[in-house]
């Protein structure tokens, strides 16, 4: 194989971001039609992609919103489900932390699931220098944010036209529902999940939104728990 | 939503800020230090605690239908976390409640 230049890694990044589109357009576009059918105008739903750029917490504040819970719990779970961000900036340092720091700021900037995923794969298989690594995530990158934005920018201009038989109403917990089961991967995160449903079925009499921080919180340590105990049974 | 534009502007803004922040974190500003193990382990399941607990009341009680449980939106959201977790896909998933939700508001 001939030596690889930075340019080539890009490339080889963008070819790896590409089957990503598929996940990311549909995420966009719904998050542009929910958000905008919550009542969120065009700006508002922009101002969610472009300064958040994270679906999942984006459509858990939308529909806390929409439930009128106070804004520090709606801010408080919507956190929650980005926690693992952290996890991944840790997990990066050892390949990207000697990056300069304006390539780094972007990085924190595209860091989401599909592209920290392709990219951590990639530093795994091959030992690259520094400079080809934050290519590759570039290019991984590259395809999938501007996707993302226009994909939003389609739904919420779509969304005020969509009539209610399409009962867009479910649209969030699909999609919920839809990221949970491939996360169903051991019996700890089943555990987890069990827990997480029955708590906040059983804590609705509690304030608007304090039942998902208390059912996420017991589903969080009932994962943690498992799986110590998984880990001494091997 | 009832919510004023200036509440709406802050969570936005505090939520980008914030999520950005973690997003640096480590990358940006602590730089390479270990995480205790109890950390990582918490945070490994923090999705997966999050969305199930949103989702169960949408599902048992769905404001379109008044709060009553609509066997429509309960097999949806089976089907959807079925497939989803057989295919490992959250497109398939998405697709497949879609699919079911429509066909059983149609049949039911």
């Amino acid at each position: 194989m001939p030596a690889s230049t930075k340019k080539s890694v890009f490339s080889q990044g963008v070819v790896q971001g590409l089957p990503f589109i598929l996940v990311i357009v549909p995420f966009g576009l719904l998050f542009g039609v929910v958000g905008t059918e919550a009542g969120l105008n065009l700006a508002e739903v922009m101002g969610f992609t472009l300064l958040v750029v994270a679906g999942a917490s984006q459509f858990t504040a939308v529909s806390l919103m929409v439930d009128n819970a106070p804004v520090f719990l709606i801010l408080a779970a919507s956190l929650t489900v980005n926690l693992r961000m952290a996890m991944y900036s840790a997990s990066l340092v050892p390949y990207l932390g000697t990056a300069p720091l304006w390539q780094r700021a972007l990085v924190a900037y595209m860091q989401v699931d599909q592209v920290y995923a392709a990219s951590v794969a990639r530093y795994e298989a091959r030992d690259e220098p520094v400079g080809k690594r934050v290519a590759f995530y570039f290019g991984v990158a590259a395809p999938i944010m501007p996707l993302w934005v226009l994909a939003t920018w389609v739904g919420a201009v779509l969304g005020a036209s969509v009539p209610p038989a399409f009962a867009l109403d479910f649209a969030i917990p699909i999609t919920f529902l839809a990221l949970v089961g491939p996360m169903l991967r051991t019996v700890a995160h089943v555990a987890a999940a069990v827990v997480s449903a029955v708590v906040a079925l059983s804590t609705t009499w509690m304030p608007t939104g304090t039942g998902v921080l208390v059912a996420a919180a017991c589903a969080c340590a009932t994962g943690a728990l498992v799986e110590t105990w998984m880990e001494r049974r091997t | 939503m009832t919510m004023p534009t200036a509440q709406i502007w802050f969570i936005i803004v505090v939520l980008g800020a914030a999520t950005y922040l973690l997003r640096f974190s480590f990358l940006g500003l602590l730089g390479d230090r270990e995480m205790p193990r109890w950390v990582l382990r918490l945070l490994r399941y923090t999705p997966v605690a999050v969305f199930p607990a949103l989702v169960a009341p949408l599902v048992m009680w769905p404001a379109a239908t008044g709060g009553t449980f609509d066997p429509a939106r309960g097999l949806a959201a089976f089907a959807t976390l079925a497939v989803g977790y057989v295919m490992r896909s959250v497109l398939w998933g998405i697709l497949a409640g879609a699919a079911t939700l429509y066909l059983g508001l149609w049949l039911i």
